[in-house]
């Protein structure tokens, strides 16, 4: 009987534990999110997302290019990684047994592991010093190298879910190979797909390191490629650790945006792009 | 004339034909390889540059750039080692503190929870890995750096102070607070990890622990805890892999200092953050290849830390070996 009472309690213990550790797990999330929402925000105004910064030793201005700068950066390292990597995971999935493909995987597994500073290493080499200039476009490229293998790994798991009979329909249907890929694998998965590529986009446009040295950063706006480009991640950097008051409460007000932005990205992209995920989740799970 | 252009037509016709035939299917498997071929290619690129690039250092240093304990640019003598051991210590913290409860909570969420709460619980532990980087550095800056220095550090040094880890004056910005910002930011990494190995574990093994009359205790630790050992190693070293390529919030909180120290309480510097700090900066050649060097090596590092974590969990993992056995029969 003591026994029994002994196993029990052990039982209560190792519960308590696991609650406890889960509240431990949480505590970061909401100390970070509420030391955002509470210094971020209210260093938030309208002067942020309209106007450029002022002069040392001024107060206001804004971060402007700086947002700009992100979406800039972002939108061209995507517009270099989104195709291929969709191709190579179209590749993997649906030609994954020779010796190119198993090469792939494997180098996609390498790339997903490499720290991001590397490949802004990388990306310095490869466009920086041949053009003697910190770039908007080096910045892009080391961004499309993050974004590249996140996609390439999602595509290929989100297409080898498709049944082998969709895929043997099609071509009973007399439909060459590549247009059941495209017709029919492709086009039925697309909104999981989009999840996959938003999920890699949020992921690196909060990265700050690859940009530290490639796009490096300015203080008025640029649109030009050859030219250092602001970025929210880099711009937060900067004033952060800068000993002005006011700029640490910028870099705060910025922190907020990204958070706001990467966040937001993430879970629309889990939610909005997939309503069927937010059904499965609500509906009852005897169903 | 007319018959010129049918036959114009016709032969487009039959070359559209043959497009969208076996011709198209060969076009995209080219197409496909090329792709495939380019990326392998881009990654044999990326690591060939950055060996050319610290050519420099390797000449000038060769193995001795991880013995020394130098590191001067202005005297242009250049060593890793400091920042090897700033990564290596700032990893192991961070793993001996955020092990134990990313894989507890993976047991709370698959084997605890029902499974909607659970699916919530795993949401907001992976909301903590789409949080930038830069933004716990900023948190870590203004906010637990003064936390460790007025209370953690007090508190440590009341109960280890007798450690030589735990002696030295505390600034908040340094080893500790680097660590822990590092434990925070792999939670979601191994959590995730575990959750997908104990999920794999078939429901009728727990089910008969239960039945036998299992606690619920007895059961999570004989039927999910002892199949997935190998599983959770290898999330382990994943989530080490993690830690050891963090570049910005350690980068912001770890005080920046090439000075190999005993006290978690000092300033110290990763591989990393050492990058992150002096690249944009080094004019002289000798210093950019130095750090290039310390970007290779970085980059081989956490190479063996990841390749070995998928062998780990491919190769040892009972739950993997049953699976591949029943492929084969």
């Amino acid at each position: 009987m003591n026994q029994f009472k002994l196993r029990k309690l052990r039982n209560k213990l190792f519960i308590a534990s696991l609650s406890i550790a889960a509240i431990v797990c949480l505590t970061p999330l909401i100390m970070v999110t509420s030391f955002m929402l509470q210094k971020g925000a209210s260093s938030l105004d309208l002067d942020f997302f309209t106007k450029l910064p002022v002069p040392v030793g001024e107060t206001g201005g804004g971060m402007l290019h700086a947002i700009i700068g992100t979406v800039y950066m972002v939108t061209l390292g995507s517009l270099i990684a989104v195709p291929l990597g969709l191709i190579g995971g179209i590749y993997l999935s649906e030609y994954g047994k020779g010796g190119i493909s198993k090469a792939l995987r494997l180098a996609t597994d390498v790339m997903t592991g490499i720290p991001s500073i590397i490949i802004g290493i990388f990306a310095y080499i490869l466009l920086v010093v041949p053009f003697k200039s910190f770039s908007a476009l080096s910045g892009a490229v080391a961004l499309a190298i993050i974004i590249l293998p996140v996609v390439i790994r999602s595509s290929e798991e989100i297409l080898k879910l498709v049944p082998k009979h969709i895929r043997e329909a099609g071509l009973a249907l007399g439909l060459p190979r590549w247009k059941v890929i495209l017709f029919i694998i492709v086009r039925g998965n697309l909104s999981a797909l989009f999840t996959g590529i938003m999920l890699a986009i949020a992921r690196a446009s909060g990265e700050t390191a690859p940009l530290l040295f490639t796009a490096f950063g300015n203080m008025y706006l640029s649109y030009s490629p050859m030219e250092p480009m602001a970025s929210l991640p880099v711009q937060i950097y900067t004033y952060a650790i800068s000993p002005f008051e006011d700029w640490q409460r910028q870099s705060w007000a910025g922190a907020f945006v990204l958070i706001i932005l990467v966040i937001g990205v993430n879970l629309g992209a889990r939610f909005l792009l997939n309503p069927k995920a937010l059904r499965d989740f609500f509906r009852r799970s005897s169903s | 004339m007319l018959q010129e252009q049918t036959l114009q037509v016709k032969v487009n016709k039959s070359f559209a034909k043959k497009l969208s035939g076996a011709l198209g299917d060969k076009v995209a498997k080219v197409l496909m390889q090329t792709v495939a071929l380019f990326i392998l290619a881009l990654l044999f690129l990326m690591v060939y540059l950055l060996f050319e690039m610290s050519l420099e250092a390797i000449k000038e240093f060769g193995f001795g750039f991880l013995v020394s304990t130098q590191w001067d640019p202005i005297m242009e003598e250049f060593s890793a080692l400091p920042f090897f051991y700033g990564t290596l210590v700032t990893s192991i913290l961070a793993l001996l503190i955020a092990a134990p409860i990313s894989v507890m909570v993976a047991i709370f969420i698959t084997d605890i929870l029902p499974a909607k709460l659970g699916q919530v619980l795993g949401l907001f532990v992976e909301m903590i890995a789409a949080i930038p980087s830069i933004v716990f550095g900023l948190w870590g800056l203004f906010f637990l750096a003064p936390i460790v220095r007025e209370q953690i550090t007090p508190l440590l040094k009341s109960i280890l102070g007798f450690l030589p880890l735990f002696q030295g004056p505390s600034f908040g910005i340094g080893v500790l607070t680097a660590s822990i910002i590092l434990a925070i930011m792999i939670l979601p990494t191994i959590t995730s990890i575990s959750r997908e190995v104990f999920k794999s574990v078939p429901q009728h093994q727990k089910e008969a622990a239960l039945a036998l009359g299992a606690t619920r205790e007895e059961m999570i630790r004989l039927a999910v805890l002892r199949p997935s050992f190998s599983g959770i190693t290898g999330a382990i070293v994943l989530g080490f892999g993690r830690a050891l390529g963090e570049t910005m919030a350690v980068a912001m909180v770890i005080g920046n200092s090439s000075r190999i120290s005993a006290s978690l309480f000092a300033p110290g510097a990763t591989m990393s953050s050492v990058i992150a700090n002096e690249y944009a900066e080094a004019s002289a050649g000798l210093h950019l290849s130095s750090l290039c060097y310390v970007g290779l090596l970085l980059f081989l590092v956490t190479l063996v830390v990841n390749s070995s974590a998928r062998f780990i969990v491919w190769k040892f993992s009972p739950l993997a070996r049953s699976a591949r056995k029943d492929k084969r029969a």
